[in-house]
């Protein structure tokens, strides 16, 4: 007879091997961060004499303050704006309309599997023309537009799932279509919001094709944008270079490690809507 | 509804057009445009060189997706239960890891592990292969691998839990039913779990997929496209038909091919792995 036992250790063993192999990458940044300064570093090696201090300069090099700043900036420009309009296009598309509108769901549909290449010459061209350019609501405006058909499509799936019956009851209390929206609509779609506003602030956090395009001064990009300016000009000096990437990819790590659950939920359901 | 079309047409539709438009014209940006008809497009289906990084694209997909589906349905089919308790929080958090830092930061982390004095190489002389170490990201036949493996350690974790999570949907009783006709493992896997699972191999797929056809960051960071155009994939050449050398019409067409490049080979995906009811 077969037991499940050996399995089970099979897939832990396999399990252990995939997760160092996840994280061999960050150790060997790590061991190479703590080299000393323009040094050639080795793969994975501890250091003798662990150079902390690389970190305070890559912090000051790669301005991180304003680097944080800056993204948070942006993050605020987008992720509030669209996860209102997408709740309100996502709940009139399940809700409010009727057959004949189903062509404008499928163009929202048609965007989902769009690659943002394919919008980034006219993008420039546009933004350049709103005289944006440089700015960062070169990032943010476009990423609201860019982020509506997940958005919409998320919002309206989980508007779907609300029975219809919860309508009926609103409107018989006498509540009008708008009151009902704010006062039950919402506050049951908390879940499915929260997760799209976790998925939209990485996506934007972690942007990088629009800020290299549209905007030229690092500091007014995001922080993934900025990490592609650092490494081009310090991407000779190894130790300084992962010990700036380590900082840079630091912040998003943090917020993950403590919101461990609804980042691995909205990363798994964004995965299976999207 | 209205603000969500307002900022969808505004910043997709529109940009789309003008694409569509751009790639009719041979225009370099500045002066003066002259249309072309399809002449672009015909470029981009007969020039050697775009043939080549069109051809890049679908080669980054066997990395990007083979490895991380099939290393994902061998640990999902080995597991074949939740992940409870710490191990499972542990081996979340470290798998989804990947997922939450920017895809830059992960072409940074490869570089390094690629370079002549990073892991890679160090651990080939450790176990005596010093022959096979040299710089991966530079070298005409490895630098293509090296970005795919790139990609594939991206995207591994997350398929993973996907399929580890798709398995436990499977109904157990269907594995003893097999069991007691007598079903080898390798007949269980392939007709109880491979069909269990085809939704969720479908959702790696078309991540997956996209993410290869569409990449940018990564190829941007770790080989610029080199050496030669060996790494070349369509997203870095249209930026750098538009932004470089000014062939804003070339670029369009370029991009509207890899839309509809990306558009036909997730079609039929969708269409083999939607759910039927």
């Amino acid at each position: 007879m077969k037991t499940t036992a050996p399995n089970t250790l099979l897939a832990r063993g396999l399990i252990i091997v995939l997760m160092i192999v996840t994280l061999l990458p960050f150790l060997s940044m790590l061991s190479a961060a703590l080299a000393p300064q323009g040094s050639y570093p080795n793969g994975l090696q501890w250091p003798t004499d662990p150079q902390w201090g690389n970190f305070v300069r890559a912090f000051e090099v790669a301005r991180m303050d304003q680097l944080l700043l800056s993204s948070t900036l942006i993050v605020l420009g987008v992720v509030p704006v669209s996860v209102l309009i997408a709740t309100m296009a996502g709940y009139g598309l399940a809700k409010l309309t009727s057959n004949k509108y189903k062509w404008l769901y499928l163009i929202f549909v048609f965007g989902l599997t769009l690659p943002f290449e394919a919008v980034i010459t006219p993008l420039y061209y546009e933004v350049r023309a709103l005289g944006l350019l440089n700015t960062r609501f070169a990032i943010i405006l476009p990423l609201i537009g860019l982020y509506m058909p997940f958005s919409v499509y998320w919002m309206r799936a989980h508007f779907l799932n609300v029975p219809h019956d919860l309508t009926e009851a609103a409107q018989l209390d006498g509540a009008t279509r708008w009151k009902e929206f704010w006062l039950v609509q919402v506050p049951l779609a908390r879940p499915a919001i929260m997760s799209l506003t976790i998925l939209l602030f990485l996506w934007t956090w972690n942007q990088f094709l629009l800020p290299v395009v549209l905007v030229q001064d690092p500091m007014q990009r995001t922080m993934a944008g900025a990490l592609g300016a650092f490494q081009g000009q310090w991407g000779t000096d190894i130790p300084l270079l992962c010990a700036g990437s380590l900082l840079i990819l630091a912040p998003t790590v943090a917020l993950f490690l403590v919101f461990q659950r609804q980042f691995v939920a909205a990363l798994m359901q964004g995965a299976v809507k999207g | 509804m209205a603000p969500a079309f307002v900022a969808y047409a505004a910043f997709v539709l529109v940009p789309l057009g003008m694409s569509i438009y751009y790639s009719l014209l041979r225009w370099d940006g500045i002066g003066k445009a002259r249309f072309h008809g399809l002449t672009n497009y015909l470029t981009v289906l007969t020039d050697n060189d775009l043939l080549q990084i069109i051809g890049n694209a679908f080669q980054l997909v066997l990395y990007f997706t083979l490895i991380p589906v099939l290393l994902g349905l061998a640990v999902a089919a080995a597991i074949r239960s939740h992940m409870d308790g710490r191990f499972g929080t542990i081996t979340r958090t470290v798998l989804f890891l990947p997922q939450v830092i920017p895809l830059v930061a992960a072409g940074i982390a490869w570089s390094w592990m690629f370079a002549s004095t990073g892991l890679v190489n160090q651990t080939l002389k450790a176990i005596g292969l010093s022959d096979w170490a040299r710089g991966w990201l530079g070298d005409f036949v490895w630098a293509l691998p090296a970005v795919g493996i790139i990609g594939a350690w991206v995207l591994l974790g997350l398929c993973t839990m996907l399929l580890v999570t798709g398995i436990t949907k499977i109904d157990p009783s269907l594995y003893e039913a097999a069991r007691l006709d007598g079903a080898r493992p390798w007949h269980e896997f392939r007709y109880i779990t491979l069909p269990g699972l085809r939704q969720e191999i479908g959702v790696c797929i078309t991540v997956t997929v996209i993410a290869a056809l569409a990449s940018f960051d990564i190829v941007y960071i770790s080989t610029q496209g080199g050496p030669g155009i060996t790494t070349t994939v369509p997203g870095l050449e249209i930026y750098r038909l538009a932004f470089a050398h000014r062939q804003v019409g070339l670029a369009s067409a370029l991009a509207i091919v890899l839309m509809v490049l990306v558009l036909i080979t997730i079609a039929p995906v969708q269409w083999f792995t939607r759910d039927k009811k």
